[in-house]
């Protein structure tokens, strides 16, 4: 199945893309600007018929010139409205992506209006057509995500430090506007790559997937970018493969539902920020906290009497009925800490211990 | 520019210095210096432009007007002596890294284009975090730390720098009383090794006994100088207008005493 030549060119089209939709959404969305990817790609669709009608042929290089053509301006449109107007980024960026993805829609109807025979398959870019690329194609792909890797490589500390506190990375000489823009225009290009093989629409979750799944899994950028790039391509082979199962399957929507699987498996389950994870371990703490709790208190309880390890047990029994606290007598009792004596519940010599213990903590931290 | 000094005997000299935001002046004519080796504080009420002036001084925000030198030179030549202290809200403290890698990007300016911290770097940030000590805390990710261990990761970022002017932006802001005067102590020893330390301060009872010079600030300057001889009602009162009445239960204040009297108070 390998062997086959248009799988091949998807496969490896789908690595790239995952590669480079990975590593530059990374940093993208540390700036807070998932969205940019977004608006880049919609901007792009205006930018590929123009670069149709100027070339009068589906031809790879001017179509992508086009297409980074119009992602630069929109991208400065971005940044005008934000600095000049009171619009927050978000709306600027809402604003831009519509206003430029009706003007390629537009454009896409006129030049079907045209009747060129050349344009079969043009609002293939709408949604991707990865089993028309070809090796040509593959290797302009290779270049763009070959300099964006040297290019993170190179500049990691500054993107790096310019994501974490650009106010610092200004006050140290670094030159935090031309990075900004370096790090945007690598982002068009990866929208350029992603063009052929998950069309404009959806584009944007290429860039912003890998990247949220990743950091879900990992506390250190130098971790989670290269997570990242891995996710994506792991969900682009997929994607491919699974498309191969049936006739006519659409390869881009299928890599986009596999990355959102693994968006969705990295929120409920990664340890320490996933959903579930979280759940579970709340609860745990909480019945912990509330055997410590009784423990102490039973303790308290016992120095009271004047009896070193002799609870009220009777009060426990009877008088607080909640089963709650009945619950939590049973834990206890499990685990050997607390000890049933003629109708009283007792603090087990190791109960002793473990209330004392845990008092002493709760001290240490007081001092 | 010209390569002649302006005022090389001032840790930070500022002239004429306006700035405007959205039309509105944040800072007006601005003239103030500070002599090297103190530990001074910037004071006023809130959008007095503290903050404005720090960012206006490392060249953060344009000015409309005006100049700054720090030891006779811009900023822009003197950057690498120079450490700065960011409000601690001013960043995302879920960012993916390390206390130690945010001591580290003290360096990054010093490191140059194209290399990455190595084994020396990560040696003097272990330093600088022992300093504030938060050695225990290096391997620890930021959003884990508390506001105060941020808060000396932050101090820590400027340390490294080894710079001879220290510029920070509210850093006693959300900390509890015990790293409140670890964090005075270690300025105060900066300042004792001839270093020049600069603080936006907001709590007007700790101003007399931190700090040795004073600048207060309203949009513009309103008295500069030694503590002992700044510090007056009519001073504060000048500053703070209205919210003069919070300060009226310090009987010090209201109580006319000269700068001679006070000067004996002062540590």
């Amino acid at each position: 199945m390998l062997g086959d030549y248009t799988l091949q060119n998807v496969v490896m089209g789908a690595l790239l893309l995952g590669a480079i939709s990975g590593v530059l959404g990374s940093f993208a969305m540390l700036r807070r600007q998932s969205l940019l990817g977004d608006t880049l790609s919609h901007a792009a669709l205006p930018g590929v018929c123009l670069g149709f009608i100027m070339a009068g042929s589906r031809e790879m290089g001017s179509l992508m010139a086009g297409a980074l053509g119009t992602g630069a301006v929109a991208a400065l449109m971005v940044v005008l409205l934000t600095r000049y107007s009171r619009l927050k980024t978000d709306a600027a960026l809402g604003i831009v992506l519509s206003t430029s993805f009706a003007l390629g829609v537009v454009l896409l109807t006129f030049i079907q209006g045209m009747n060129n025979a050349a344009q079969g398959g043009l609002n293939a870019f709408l949604f991707g057509q990865a089993a028309a690329t070809l090796r040509s194609d593959l290797l302009l792909m290779a270049g763009i995500t070959a300099l964006a890797l040297i290019l993170v490589l190179g500049l990691w500390k500054e993107f790096k430090l310019i994501c974490f506190d650009p106010g610092f990375a200004r006050a140290q000489g670094l030159p935090v506007l031309l990075l900004e823009v370096v790090l945007t225009v690598m982002i068009a290009l990866a929208v350029v790559v992603g063009l052929q093989m998950v069309g404009v629409v959806l584009m944007a979750a290429m860039v912003i997937a890998p990247a949220v799944a990743a950091r879900q899994w990992s506390p250190r950028l130098e971790v989670m970018v290269p997570l990242a790039a891995l996710f994506g391509m792991a969900a682009g082979v997929s994607g491919a493969l699974i498309s191969t199962l049936g006739r006519g399957l659409a390869t881009g929507p299928l890599i986009i539902i596999c990355v959102s699987g693994f968006v969705l498996v990295s929120l409920l389950l990664a340890p320490r920020r996933g959903l579930l994870w979280e759940a579970a371990f709340r609860l745990r703490q909480r019945r912990r906290l509330r055997q410590q709790q009784l423990l102490t208190r039973l303790y308290r309880q016992a120095s009271w009497h004047g009896e070193p390890r002799r609870g009220s047990g009777r009060k426990l029994a009877d008088d607080d009925c909640d089963p709650r606290t009945r619950r939590v007598v049973r834990q206890l009792e499990q685990r050997g800490l607390v000890g049933c004596h003629d109708r009283h519940w007792m603090l087990t010599a190791e109960g002793h211990e473990a209330a004392a213990r845990i008092l002493a903590q709760l001290e240490g931290r007081a001092t | 520019m010209s390569n002649r000094l302006h005022e090389p005997g001032l840790a930070l000299h500022v002239e004429d210095l306006t700035v405007s935001y959205h039309g509105k002046p944040v800072l007006w004519d601005i003239d103030f210096d500070i002599p090297p080796g103190v530990m001074a504080a910037i004071v006023g009420p809130n959008g007095a432009g503290k903050s404005t002036l720090i960012k206006s001084v490392l060249g953060l925000i344009p000015p409309m007007a005006g100049h700054v030198t720090l030891f006779g030179r811009p900023y822009r030549a003197q950057r690498k002596r120079v450490g700065y202290v960011p409000q601690r809200s001013s960043v995302d403290w879920d960012f993916p890294t390390t206390a130690l890698d945010v001591v580290t990007m003290g360096l990054y300016g010093q490191l140059g284009w194209l290399r990455w911290p190595g084994r020396r770097e990560r040696r003097r940030a272990m330093e600088a975090l022992a300093m504030v000590g938060m050695q225990d805390f290096a391997g620890r990710q930021i959003s884990q730390l508390s506001g105060g261990q941020q808060q000396r990761v932050f101090l820590a970022r400027a340390l490294v720098q080894q710079a001879d002017i220290y510029l920070l932006d509210e850093p006693m802001a959300g900390v509890d009383a015990t790293t409140e005067r670890a964090i005075v102590e270690l300025l105060q020893r900066l300042r004792d090794e001839g270093r020049t330390v600069i603080v936006v301060h907001h709590d007007l009872q700790t101003v007399r006994c931190w700090f040795d010079w004073l600048l207060m600030l309203n949009v513009r300057v309103v008295a500069q100088g030694p503590v002992e001889q700044v510090w007056t009602a009519e001073n504060l009162r000048r500053t703070y207008g209205g919210q003069i009445a919070l300060l009226d239960g310090d009987t010090s204040i209201t109580a006319p005493a000269g700068p001679a009297a006070r000067a004996s108070g002062a540590s």
